[in-house]
């Protein structure tokens, strides 16, 4: 019961590409979602959960997929080593920076991961030697799982998923242990978490590791599966709508976030046709949604249904 | 203040607070502050507003670093602790000011109240590991027995944030309590409470110290505390001013003085 929502979604996952075969949503779409979904769900942890802002999440994202991108294209490395190499140098970076990173609060802590992620933009654009520069990486080999290369659309639908529901299931599990009510509680209060025995400090430097981690992986398929990485997939842009998928969809709640990430996703893809406005009707919907639904779209929404449900069974 | 040497009842005292000073900036918030808590009682620290009460709740718990003096709690020094290892060796509390994580139910507030006894790992919580069911069944269980003791069963599944007053700071003392502390601080528990509520928490003060558990009290409510403490420490302007029974300090000229006499600082 605890997962239900998990199994709904990966049924979902599963019937989609049956009944829609060959779909251009359903397969490019659907990865490009699946991707946001993992990296919103990692900035939830840190976001929603343990209450700290970072602004500079795409910088971990543009990490792994450029350790993927280097490791092979120029070292010649198999795919999935290089995406734990990725994953060990991004956990490496987001455990030096957490320490006194994290002692900031509020504004102060945004600031600082702002300027981390400026600083990691800047550098893929200037070390033209590893990153290609601005004209970025390309010939990205695709992953290769034991010998089955994942290169078409249909099997990189099915990789991305499963990661996807990998990261979901992670997440759902860590929310609903210790680890998560004591991140819950660092954002409640930490006078009462650290008398109460929490190592606030510790606990918010693991949680920013394990959301850190959640996006270096999130980049490393996004490097394979695109077979290219260049800056402005990384940039300060990006961050922010990461920020926005987890607010979006409701704050300390995994299927918000994940919601969040559909949404805008779906969103972009829609404004394709409006170009030219896609800025401006994505500001108007996001400020109607903080105005309308302060806790968020799937948060907000669950509340109302469950409210008109109850006024139902009470009125019949 | 040789009646303070001679009274003092057992041999190892559970707190023993030598000399304490606290100055923030030229401000002498505590000025050498001396005395013993013996396991098993209820100890209460009266004074007027200012006197430095809560700044010596901070200082015990290490939220703040006194400029001198020494806190050792049952043979461990407490000064130059962090916080969540002094809660480790056994001392819990609750805040003047509610502190209470609104953003959860009344038995996950708890739960939290038993990260010591939790020892989930990072990696087997997100791996959802057998032993971290059981462990959850464990805490859930532990929370709702102390729960049960402060009567707050009925209540577990509300949100936190939903409750009255009086209940938020019985979850508060819930939740310090599931730490099992062996010294609990209670921050003006009975502030804002009407008069069934303050005496329902005479009650439960009780049945906690029935419980084993060492109770260090800060109120200004007299009649619970005259009532309730079997020894307590009066403090003024960041000194000790008087220490004993209920009737040594009640029958106490200096304290009478301060709390009556002293039109400027008059506290009920």
């Amino acid at each position: 019961m605890r997962l239900a929502g998990l199994y709904a979604c990966a049924a979902v996952a599963a019937a989609l590409p049956i009944l829609f075969p060959d779909n251009y949503f359903v397969t490019v779409v659907g990865i490009s979602a699946g991707i946001r979904v993992i990296l919103a769900v990692g900035l939830n942890l840190l976001m929603g959960y343990a209450g700290q802002i970072s602004l500079g999440h795409a910088a971990f994202f543009g990490m792994g997929a450029y350790a993927s991108a280097i490791l092979t294209t120029r070292h010649a490395w198999p795919a999935l080593l290089a995406m734990a190499a990725g994953l060990a140098v991004v956990g490496a970076s987001a455990w030096l920076l957490a320490r006194p990173i994290l002692r900031l609060r509020g504004h102060y802590l945004a600031m600082a991961t702002l300027g981390f992620g400026i600083i990691v933009h800047v550098v893929m654009v200037q070390a033209t030697r590893w990153t290609g520069g601005p004209d970025g990486l390309a010939g990205i080999p695709p992953l290769n799982l034991l010998g089955w290369s994942v290169d078409t659309d249909l099997r990189w639908y099915g990789v991305v998923m499963a990661a996807t529901l990998l990261a979901v299931w992670l997440s759902l599990n860590l929310a609903d242990s210790q680890v998560g009510r004591a991140l819950r509680a660092v954002h409640g209060s930490e006078f009462a978490a650290r008398m109460l025995g929490i190592d606030t400090g510790r606990a918010k430097t693991r949680i920013f590791v394990v959301s850190a981690l959640f996006a270096a992986f999130a980049g490393s398929l996004f490097a394979h599966q695109q077979g290219f990485v260049s800056p402005d997939s990384f940039n300060l842009i990006v961050s922010v709508e990461l920020v926005t998928m987890v607010v979006l969809g409701g704050m300390a709640s995994t299927f918000g976030a994940a919601c969040g990430a559909i949404a805008l996703t779906l969103l972009h893809e829609g404004l394709v046709v409006f170009e030219d406005y896609e800025m401006l009707i994505h500001g108007a919907l996001l400020m109607a949604v903080m105005i309308f639904l302060p806790q968020g779209l799937f948060v907000g929404l669950s509340q109302a249904t469950r409210r008109l449900w109850r006024a139902a069974r009470r009125g019949g | 203040m040789s009646a303070i040497a001679a009274s003092s009842p057992s041999p190892a005292p559970l707190l023993a607070v030598e000399a304490l000073e606290q100055s923030f900036g030229g401000v002498m918030a505590l000025a050498g502050v001396s005395f013993q808590v013996p396991a098993g009682l209820i100890y209460a620290v009266i004074g007027p507003n200012g006197a430095g009460k809560t700044t010596l709740f901070n200082a015990l718990c290490g939220f703040y670093a006194p400029s001198s003096g020494s806190i050792r709690f049952d043979g461990h020094e407490l000064r130059g602790l962090p916080t969540h290892a002094i809660a480790a060796l056994g001392i819990s509390r609750t805040f003047q000011n509610l502190q209470l994580f609104f953003n959860m139910t009344v038995l996950e507030n708890v739960m939290v109240g038993c990260h010591l006894r939790a020892k989930t790992g990072l990696l087997a919580a997100a791996l959802r590991l057998p032993q971290v069911r059981r462990e959850e069944r464990r805490l859930r269980e532990w929370a709702r027995e102390t729960l049960a003791l402060c009567e707050l069963a009925d209540r577990a599944e509300q949100p936190a944030g939903t409750l009255p007053y009086g209940l938020m700071k019985r979850i508060e003392i819930a939740r310090a309590l599931a730490a099992r502390p062996r010294l609990l601080l209670l921050d003006e528990p009975a502030a804002g409470l009407n008069d069934t509520e303050t005496l329902a928490l005479r009650e439960l003060i009780a049945r906690i110290r029935a419980t084993g558990v060492t109770v260090l009290l800060v109120e200004h409510h007299m009649p619970l505390v005259m009532s309730v403490s079997d020894r307590l420490l009066v403090l003024d302007y960041g000194s000790v001013l008087a220490e004993g029974t209920p009737a040594d300090i009640q029958a106490d000229p200096r304290v009478v003085a301060a709390y009556l006499g002293g039109a400027v600082h008059y506290a009920v």
